[in-house]
């Protein structure tokens, strides 16, 4: 029920309507973007924008900094490094016997 | 697909899961009250409780980590007698009632949704409240009743459509309201003596609404860890990581794991929105956990004319579910759903008796369609003989 889907705003249909199409995995939406709209963010700026869409509605403007900072957060775990490189290792050898 | 790939990683999982075990075996040496009991943490939100059974994260949890799935499921907390008022107005020869596909299979006490639809009701299953005001626009000699259903993270949606069909005078359209309010029934849950919850996933997209702020006070006040979270199955682990990293360093804090779509304010035009259109109602019925106060919303008096319940009469019967159900039990963690009399017999996804079984969302349905269901079966067989 509360679940959404990131895509990407690449046309304005009507402004005073707040509405745009959104590119979702390659299915373009009719979406309302009255919620990503302020003082900062005419319209007609949001062509471009990643948004995560809810029932017809984008709901947040996808915040690429924090996306990153989190991911960065995850890969920097340093004390389970050996067990990642363990792991590729043996995802390469299965890999390697299984080309050969 | 943008940020949903990347959240997938299985290395990075896998990395997580060790720091998670380390963890947890610090927890375990380090605090009695472990000792026999496992380490409890809710998710609340039913897409939680969904993401986790089709990812297997529970398999991959450390044995003493239980996961408790939480009421946030609208579908399932939904009171019978609500639907059948549903199929009351879905079945007035000059209304199109319109809905989120969940709610079409959920039993009233007489039929569902999808039953009186084929006994002749016109209800339209539709993706967006915005599809159901272009019926409305489409068909002005029929009344378009929208089933506006969920928390806060569908309210901006259903305020926002009510607005645009006052800008375009539309007077055929009118919401059902039953949108549920999230802090009063994670209250209630804290406050439920039976519970011992260790900490908590908050909803990630009812926060992008609603903002970091509501649910300081689960750390503030119950002193309980408490991590917003996203939906990958990424984000779940990491949380899970986060609320045992707070556990081991004896904090209890509100985290914002899911920062990429929750800014600490939420969302202002959402809110905006939702204060013009929506009032909280005094209380509201919730399906196995009873009447809880505040934890509804109704549309203000300014906008009655959407109203459908005013618009309408309504029967607003309150029905008792069926006594075999234990619906209420699982939503309050007291059972798990293999425990219920009926689950995998009377009560299947393909013949539902409780909600929780409707909604993919809801943890019955999780249990039955991602769960080893033979091994179930077995236990709750065990479980009937030693009774």
């Amino acid at each position: 029920m509360c679940l959404g889907i990131p895509g990407q705003i690449v046309e304005i249909i009507d402004v005073t309507k707040n509405l745009a199409t959104v590119d979702v995995s390659g299915v373009k939406r009719q979406v309302n973007i009255a919620c990503i709209v302020d003082e900062n963010h005419s319209v007609e700026s949001c062509v471009g924008d990643w948004v995560l869409v809810h029932v017809g509605f984008a709901m947040s403007r996808i915040n690429e900094e924090e996306a990153q900072k989190t991911l960065a957060l995850l890969t920097e775990l340093g004390e389970a490094q050996k067990e990642v490189e363990a792991i590729l290792l043996a995802q390469a050898q299965a890999q390697t016997e299984a080309t050969q | 697909m943008k940020y949903v790939d990347e959240f997938r990683d299985p290395v990075l999982a896998q990395k997580l899961i060790v720091e998670i075990e380390q963890l947890t075996a610090q927890i375990l040496k380090e605090n009695k009250r472990f000792a026999d009991r496992p380490i409890q943490l809710m998710e609340f939100c039913g897409g939680h409780t969904h993401t986790i059974f089709r990812y297997g994260i529970e398999q991959l949890l450390p044995k003493s980590i239980e996961l408790i799935h939480g009421p946030g499921c609208p579908v399932c907390v939904l009171p019978m007698g609500r639907v059948d008022d549903c199929v009351s107005l879905a079945e007035r020869p000059e209304v199109i009632f319109t809905t989120f596909g969940d709610a079409m299979r959920v039993p009233g006490s007489k039929k569902s949704l999808l039953q009186a639809k084929a006994d002749g009701a016109d209800v339209r299953m539709v993706y967006s409240p915005l599809d159901a005001l272009t019926l409305a626009r489409k068909n002005p000699n029929r009344e378009i009743i929208f089933f506006a259903l969920g928390f806060e993270t569908t309210m901006p949606s259903t305020a926002l459509t009510v607005l645009e069909a006052e800008r375009e005078g539309l007077d055929n359209f009118s919401l059902f309201c039953n949108h549920i309010t999230t802090v009063p029934i994670i209250k209630a849950i804290l406050d439920s003596p039976n519970m011992q919850l260790d900490g908590l996933l908050a909803p990630g997209h009812v926060s992008m609404v609603v903002g970091e702020a509501p649910f300081n006070y689960v750390a503030g006040t119950y002193k309980k860890p408490i991590v917003i979270t996203g939906f990958e199955p990424l984000d779940i682990v990491q949380s899970i990581w986060l609320l045992l990293r707070q556990l081991a360093q004896g904090q209890c804090l509100m985290e914002n794991q899911y920062a990429r779509i929750v800014p600490r304010d939420g969302n202002q035009p959402g809110l905006a929105a939702i204060a013009r259109v929506y009032q909280l109602r005094d209380f509201f019925e919730w399906r196995g956990l009873g009447s809880i106060d505040d934890s509804g919303v109704r549309i203000t008096d300014a906008y009655a004319r959407f109203d459908a319940e005013r618009k309408f009469p309504v029967p607003n019967i309150k029905i008792a579910d069926p006594s075999s159900c234990q619906c209420g039990e699982v939503l309050k963690g007291e059972i798990k759903p293999w425990q219920c009399k009926v689950f995998g017999s009377q009560c299947t996804p393909e013949t539902p008796m409780g909600a929780l079984m409707v909604s993919s969302e809801g943890a019955c349905a999780a249990y039955y369609n991602f769960g080893n269901l033979p091994e179930l079966m077995a236990l709750k067989e065990k479980a009937e003989v030693a009774k």
